[in-house]
């Protein structure tokens, strides 16, 4: 008994750097965002220029471009979801057949992931979406169409591309293993009952994959939803494709809006914070799961 | 007859995986080989593949023209450093987490988890301000610092989840042999969880490396690290993709290698262990 007494004790003592570490990570720099938030602050014009209430928390909302980065932003999120769900679920199907070097397919379509955002958006931007030199523009005029000013013309889509190339290989990786733990005789059984491919799809493998699915949609929204860097290197925000994200960096940086960044950053924290109620939902269910 | 069908399958499914793994990693081959060629030959059309006359020359001009060195070290420090931060304070965590679990240990991990949601930007001034006032902007140990705590709930989740499988038998059995608590962890525990442990490390020397926040916005000439130096190509200069390609090539390859040997442990860490 005093033993485990003490090996309690040892315990909390263990935990304690991590605890303490990241509660104050997390509420210093909360409670100072929230501060700001209730002030009018522009350290180049006049510094602390006092309270004003929930002035900014209007302000940051009637801005005429808060809507649009609102818009832009679930644009993205869903195409970016929308595409590496739908594609990344048939990668996974076709990766898990039989085939030669499979390992080989699986490298070359991870790879995306590991690549730095700046540098997959740079990348995409010139040798690929460049009007004149890009490859892209190389490819339309091979048959004979006019090539396209992609980043201004198409931003939006351009964008999307490159976001849904970097984690089309997060969801299908995702999707692949669990995939792979799908019980065979399932399938077997569900073949030998004359059930077509497309009916042994939507009745035995998708049912499996849904739990995985779901996971992939609520760790891509939280990381899509604070996108910065495709976009800070290709078109910063011009054309339409201001973030939420990119509005508040803005308006903090640049701008040096202080009140008003912050206002938004509490409007972001809330964002995020409603998927990631789900998110934990689910973990938490699975943690459940282990114990038992 | 059944086998040469299966064959023709397998042959199908080959060619259709093929070429749409090659098409989803063709922008990454192509930078690697526009690095190799002349900036002429960089945007000749039709593009060249193989046959040009391969160089070096960008790489060289690359590290003349930017010193890629110090981003590389800047990196390596900033990802290596919050990476070894964040495990000597995780591996305690979550060794006491999975060993000796409390009615609150599920809440503590998913609190953790929690301020992992937490939006960057939602938290810039603050950080940005306080980094001022330490005299920390521009310093390698603020980012250090920083990403140790963004992705030590990563960290901690995953070293979880890898303690929790090492069977607890073995630990009561050298208790039983009058182990005491240390040497349990290191003659027992410690040789069981290295796999974990490194694995954890791999993952974590990723996220790290490619952060591109923080590292972005918290530092200028002195901290910045390859994100930033890549950055640095944003604005076009005369001709350029050669030399835009060498240094992306050189800012991807050690993390690409990397990550290519932990594609398993990518799955788990990054869904909190939800998917195995």
């Amino acid at each position: 008994m005093i033993s485990q007494l003490n090996s309690r004790g040892v315990a909390r003592l263990m935990m304690a750097p991590a605890v303490i570490l990241l509660l104050g990570w997390m509420l210093a720099p909360l409670t100072t965002t929230l501060y700001f938030s209730f002030k009018k602050y522009l350290p180049l014009r006049g510094g602390d220029l006092g309270w004003v209430g929930f002035d900014n928390y209007v302000r940051f909302v009637t801005s005429s471009s808060f809507w649009p980065s609102v818009y832009t932003t679930l644009i993205i999120v869903g195409f970016v979801l929308a595409i590496t769900i739908i594609f990344g679920v048939l990668l996974a199907l076709l990766l898990d057949q039989p085939m030669w070097g499979q390992g080989i397919v699986r490298i070359l379509v991870i790879a995306p992931f590991f690549v730095m955002p700046t540098v997959s958006g740079l990348v995409w931007k010139n040798m690929f979406m460049d009007p004149i030199n890009g490859i892209l523009a190389h490819l339309w005029r091979f048959f004979g169409l006019q090539p396209l000013e992609w980043l201004s013309q198409f931003s939006m889509g351009s964008i999307i591309l490159i976001v849904s190339w970097q984690w089309l290989p997060f969801a299908t990786l995702i999707l692949l293993t669990a995939i792979q733990s799908l019980d065979r005789e399932q399938i077997e059984a569900a073949e030998m009952d004359g059930a077509s491919t497309f009916k042994r799809f939507g009745y035995v493998t998708l049912p499996h994959l849904s739990r995985a699915i779901t996971i992939v949609i609520l760790i891509q929204t939280i990381f899509l939803l604070s996108i910065f860097a495709e976009i800070f290197v290709t078109t910063a925000g011009a054309f339409g494709t201001k973030t939420l994200t990119y509005l508040i960096f803005q308006r903090v940086l640049e701008s040096q809006n202080i009140g008003l960044g912050s206002a938004g950053g509490v409007y972001a924290i809330i964002l995020a914070n409603i998927v990631a109620i789900f998110l934990m939902r689910i973990v938490g269910k699975s943690l459940d799961a282990k114990e038992s | 007859m059944a086998r040469s069908v299966r064959n023709q399958q397998k042959m199908v499914n080959t060619v259709i995986a093929w070429t749409i793994g090659l098409l989803i990693f063709f922008p990454v081959l192509w930078t690697v080989l526009t690095s190799f060629k002349t900036e002429g030959q960089a945007i000749n059309d039709p593009p060249l593949f193989l046959f040009f006359d391969w160089t070096l020359e960008n790489y060289a001009i690359v590290q003349e023209r930017s010193d890629y060195m110090k981003f590389l070290w800047n990196s390596i420090f900033v990802a290596g450093g919050s990476t070894l931060l964040g495990i000597l304070i995780a591996v305690p965590a979550a060794w006491s987490m999975a060993f000796v679990p409390t009615k609150r240990t599920k809440d503590i991990l998913l609190w953790m988890l929690s301020t992992k949601m937490l939006p960057a930007v939602g938290v810039l001034y603050p950080i940005y301000i306080g980094c001022i006032k330490l005299g920390l902007l521009d310093s390698r140990l603020a980012l250090v610092i920083i990403l140790m705590l963004i992705n030590l709930p990563i960290i901690v989740w995953m070293l979880y989840t890898y303690f929790r499988e090492i069977p607890r038998d073995i630990l009561e059995a050298s208790r039983m042999d009058g182990a005491s608590l240390w040497k349990e962890i290191v003659f027992v525990l410690t040789p069981m969880a290295i796999p974990g442990i490194a694995s954890t490390i791999l993952l974590n020397l990723i996220l790290a490396w490619n952060e591109s926040f923080w590292t972005l916005n918290l530092t200028a000439a002195k901290a910045a690290t390859l994100t930033a130096f890549i950055a640095s190509y944003s604005s076009p200069e005369g001709l350029f993709f050669a030399k835009l390609s060498a240094a992306s090539t050189m800012a991807i390859a050690p993390i690409l290698i990397l990550g290519w040997f932990s594609q398993k442990q990518l799955v788990r860490g990054l869904t909190f262990g939800a998917v195995k």
